[in-house]
């Protein structure tokens, strides 16, 4: 089992007013010291498309960390694995790697802001208004309930096979469940929570099942971040 | 005060006329209208009456408003006590009216806190009356206002000290549950007594105690005392109630005690209930830009109608002191009247508004895993995403919170076994699982076969195995009754839980075994039906047995030993022994040195039973046993004579192979009877020879693996060979083939799990074992025993 509470659990803590800096290499720091000089004209030259990102994704750019002042810059088109790795608490989140591996789709190690804020966009609220007047031969907004589900189903779904099988149930909960519980015990729960969800018996949570497991939660409420709004 | 204000208000009110006169006139005078006027506005012919009028009403208004002699500080510290929302009230309401939780918890929370602020602010107003105003200056308005911040922060800081004292205090009392109740009560008190002591909010420190402790506490004591305590508060609670109520009554016809005043009564009615509505308004749209889920126009009508005035609104007035507020009798009056108002009123009619305004309600559901787990991998999930946007939001600070309390405080306040069993997850497990063993007693006494049996949180019945107690029972409907211990995985403080489950399953599943006896007996006149059925269950039975062997063989070798230890002492002592030849076991044994055997296996009993946490709720589980044997014994009677009835070439090593492999029947002493005599009395003639050809074919199976403890890892070959010849000599005689053991031994999926079940049944009963070890059976018993088992092995 991985362990939670790794030795940079606190450490962090204590240097979170200057988190923005941990992802930080030097030649992120130059740029980020140019780029305080340089002018607003000059930060949407290098990201050209802010506003079309803004359009797509619905996200408030400026908020997020790529861009802030002291973040990683505006020059960069480019976030490198590491750059995501390299942030403290992801590290002791148990599900900081497929989080971070969420960023990267397709196993690359750069994703651009565009893909970035894709990602992200999940996570915003869902305005009440964007429901009344959304054009129905438009794609789903990413911030919809089944997109939502569909980031977390991904987390699960380690092998994109489109379910659930009982061995990334396991590895889940072997995440999860942070006391210790014998491997036989988190067998047997990995066991009776694919069977509480299975439906038609295929021994897997499929996408649909997964849906229905939840259709009792809110949520557009619990899969969302008020600061993305 | 009032009066000076009013000739104010005429002028303006005159003043407004005049300023609207000129607006109003240009268009009346100048064209004749043309035709009947549907309208017509004429205040300058009406202006003088009017606000002649006007003067006599608002004068008159005026006298009866309150003619009560009290000073500014005298209405402030009435207000500091009319304006507190009441908890009791609060809980007593919403929790029949079941709105949604966030709702729900924002209004007992304010009442909550609000108490507390309350007392405090009672307590700096009424200082300030027992000053007199003259005295009071400008820094005792600063002290007053430090002294809120002072006694509230100090009032919860002592109620956090008194909480860990609590939670580190509960942590020590395993072997002393009985004071546990007692020192929940006496030490959350003692919080209340200091922060008094120290004038502190006394309240907030008693709310911040038990808000602080619940977790750690309530892991930490037992279940009963959870119960003990729980129950106690709540009768405490309503007694308290009751009497404050009942004190309300009587001082409301106790005219002596009160003073009427029209205007101060319907004066205080209407402002708490627009001062209420208008500060839930402020602070919600405050609240609002924070929050994810803005709180609407509806939750914030509930939230004002929601302001109930109770009982310590009364206490405090009744504490006056009418030498130094006069008007304390006014006051009086004033507060039952807007108590019993805001009580039976709006208590009475918030249920109907909340229906008619559609607020949402709170929906109860049952938990499932899957809800529990996604919701944590959400929580974590959106902790993760902050962490990447980089702003450090809710989710953040919560993930913070968890991993320093997971790392340090649940440590140190938490019980080892306690904490290691503190998961979200595996509780809602847990509870599934009772919830099916309750669900299958309740129906399933009557279930026969396993096949019928289906339970209901589970929605599929496939063949996924599990070691869930659901299969359990599925599996063993009518065999094995003691492989239910596998519900005990948990070693924890939920022992009545247990006990209530194990109780109900050992009544539960009592009753088919005697039907089955009955079946059995038929069976001796042979019957082709029943033959097989039996032959099905005894197979199942012997399944898991062999499951479980494996799973010794990889795990708990030690375990074996002991029980063995065990169970070989008590039989000496019950007699119950008889001339069964001891099998390969005690022979290999026979080949070692069997007092350094002993040792080593006795130290490990002593390790396991001191390092694991093994608490007094574990002999929860003994108790259920024994009462199982009360009834079993009897069949164990029978059972002796059913002995002899088969052929004694094979039964006299059956028995005691069994006793001897199966390590949890001889964790009891009366279990072991159970067992053997349970098999003994069930399976038919023919079946006994199956089962004492599987049992050897076991042995020969299982046993060289898990000879003994691990000291024994060396033995050689030998006891192997003399084991296999047997199981070869028996097989011929078997009449029935559908008995040989490897099929199912093959079926590895399905045993691979079993065999999970049953490792942490043993591990369950190892402590008990262990600790009935120490206290029974000393080394030298089993040591001599050890010598009579290696002789019987030489005799044979």
């Amino acid at each position: 089992m991985r362990n939670v509470l790794g030795p940079s659990g606190i450490g962090t803590k204590a240097s979170s007013s200057s988190a923005h800096l941990l992802s930080l290499s030097q030649r992120d720091l130059d740029s980020v010291h140019s780029s305080a000089m340089g002018s607003l004209s000059s930060h949407a030259a290098i990201i050209p498309d802010l506003d079309s990102i803004r359009r797509e994704t619905g996200c408030e750019c400026a908020r997020l960390r790529w861009l802030e002042p002291g973040g990683w810059g505006r020059r960069r088109c480019n976030a490198a694995r590491m750059d995501l790795q390299r942030i403290g608490a992801l590290a002791v989140n148990p599900l900081g790697d497929r989080i971070i591996e969420s960023f990267f789709p397709d196993g690359g190690q750069q994703v651009d802001f565009a893909g970035f804020a894709r990602v992200l966009a999940h996570f915003r609220p869902v305005d009440d208004e964007d429901i009344g007047n959304r054009d129905p031969k438009q794609p789903e907004p990413l911030n919809s309930r089944t997109n939502k589900l569909r980031f977390a189903f991904q987390l699960y779904d380690l092998d994109r096979d489109g379910k659930i099988s009982r061995r990334e149930m396991l590895q889940v909960l072997r995440l999860m469940v942070g006391v210790q519980v014998t491997e036989e015990q988190l067998e047997s729960i990995a066991d009776r929570t694919v069977q509480e969800a299975d439906e038609d018996g295929d021994g897997a949570v499929s996408f649909l099942e997964f849906t229905k497991s939840l259709e009792k939660m809110n949520i557009e409420q619990k899969m969302s971040i008020r600061i993305l709004k | 005060m009032l009066r000076a204000a009013l000739p104010l208000l005429g002028l303006l009110l005159a003043g407004a006329g005049a300023v609207e006169e000129p607006t109003q006139d240009p268009g009346l005078p100048g064209e004749p209208p043309p035709g009947l006027e549907l309208f017509r506005w004429q205040w300058h012919e009406v202006e003088a009456p009017y606000l002649v009028a006007l003067w006599i009403l608002v004068a008159s208004l005026a006298k009866i408003a309150p003619k009560v002699q009290a000073g500014l500080l005298d209405f402030l510290l009435f207000g500091s006590l009319i304006s507190a929302v009441d908890p009791v009230a609060v809980l007593a309401v919403f929790e029949e009216v079941h709105v949604n939780e966030t709702l729900f918890i924002i209004v007992f929370g304010e009442s909550l806190l609000n108490d507390a602020v309350t007392v405090v602010l009672y307590k700096v107003c009424n200082s300030f009356v027992e000053m007199g105003s003259a005295n009071v200056r400008a820094t005792d308005y600063l002290k007053g206002v430090a002294s809120l911040f002072v006694v509230s922060l100090g009032g919860a800081a002592v109620g956090l000290v008194f909480a860990f004292l609590l939670a580190l205090t509960t942590r020590f009392t395993k072997r002393v549950r009985i004071i546990e109740p007692l020192l929940v009560f006496l030490l959350a008190y003692a919080a209340y007594l200091t922060a008094e002591m120290a004038s502190l909010s006394a309240i907030l420190a008693v709310t911040m105690c038990g808000l602080g402790c619940k977790k750690y506490v309530e892991a930490n004591i037992s279940h009963k005392s959870r119960t003990a305590v729980k129950y106690t508060m709540k009768t405490l609670a309503s007694c308290a109630e009751t009497i404050i109520f009942m004190l309300l009554g009587i001082s409301a016809v106790d005219s002596s005690k009160w003073a009427w005043d029209s205007g101060l009564v319907l004066g205080t009615l209407f402002f708490i209930l627009f001062f209420r509505a208008l500060g839930v308004v402020l602070q919600t749209w405050v609240l609002n830009q924070f929050r994810l889920v803005r709180l609407d126009k509806i939750d914030q009508v509930v939230m004002s109608y929601g302001g109930l005035r109770g009982a310590v609104a009364f206490a405090l007035v009744i504490l006056l002191d009418r030498m130094k507020v006069p008007a304390k009798d006014y006051f009086v009056a004033t507060t039952i009247v807007v108590v019993f108002f805001t009580v039976i009123v709006q208590g009475l009619t918030i249920k109907p508004l909340v229906k008619w305004l559609k607020v949402k309600r709170s929906e109860h559901h049952k938990p499932t895993l899957n809800q529990e787990l996604h919701e944590h991998t959400f929580d974590h999930i959106l902790a993760a995403v902050e962490d990447v946007v980089g702003h450090h939001g809710y989710h953040y600070w919560r993930d913070r919170w968890e991993q320093f309390d997971k790392k340090y405080l649940s440590q140190l306040l938490m019980r080892r076994s306690a904490y290691r069993i503190r998961d979200q997850i595996w509780d809602v497990y847990y509870r599934l699982n009772i919830r099916d063993a309750i669900s299958f007693v309740d129906q399933g006494g009557h279930v026969l076969s396993s096949t019928g049996l289906t339970l209901p949180s589970m929605p599929s019945r496939n063949s996924v195995a599990e070691t869930s107690v659901t299969n359990l029972l599925r599996e063993s409907g009518s065999g094995a009754c003691l492989d239910l211990q596998v519900i005990d995985t948990v070693r924890s403080g939920r022992d009545r839980e247990d006990a209530v489950m194990h109780h109900l399953l050992c009544g539960g599943l009592y009753k088919p075994r005697r039907r089955y006896k009955a079946s059995c007996s038929r069976h001796f006149i042979s019957e082709d039906a029943q033959e097989r059925q039996d032959k099905e269950v005894f197979q199942q039975n012997m399944k898991r047995r062999l499951e479980s062997f494996k799973s010794t063989k990889h795990n708990i070798c030690f375990t074996k030993s002991k029980p063995r230890l065990r169970k070989t002492g008590h039989r000496k002592k019950d007699g119950v022994a008889n001339a069964e030849a001891a099998n390969g076991k005690p022979q290999d044994l026979g080949f070692q040195d069997t007092a350094a055997v002993i040792l080593t296996v006795e130290s490990e009993e002593e390790e396991e039973s001191d390092s694991s946490e093994t608490e007094k709720e574990d002999d929860e589980g003994i108790i259920f046993v024994a009462r199982a044997t009360s009834e079993v014994l009897q069949e164990g009677k029978v059972s002796g004579n059913l002995e002899v009835c088969p052929s004694p070439r094979i039964i006299p090593p059956s028995p005691t192979c069994a006793e001897k492999e199966l390590p949890w029947k001889s964790g009891q002493g009366d279990l072991a009877v159970y067992v053997s005599s349970e098999t003994t009395k069930i399976v038919p003639v023919e079946m006994q020879t199956g089962w004492n050809q599987s049992m050897s074919s076991l042995e020969s199976l299982a046993s060289p693996p898990c000879t003994q403890a691990p000291t024994l890892t060396h033995l050689p070959p030998c006891p192997l060979g003399t084991e296999e010849p047997q199981a070869p000599l028996n097989l011929p005689s078997d009449p029935h083939p559908s008995f040989a053991f490897p099929p199912s031994l093959a079926k590895a999926g399905r045993s691979r799990s079993e065999s999970s079940a049953d490792i942490p049944q043993q591990q369950e009963l190892q402590p008990l074992m262990g600790h009935k070890d120490n206290t029974r059976l000393s080394p030298g018993i089993a040591n001599s025993h050890w010598c009579i088992q290696f002789n019987r092995g030489g005799w044979l």
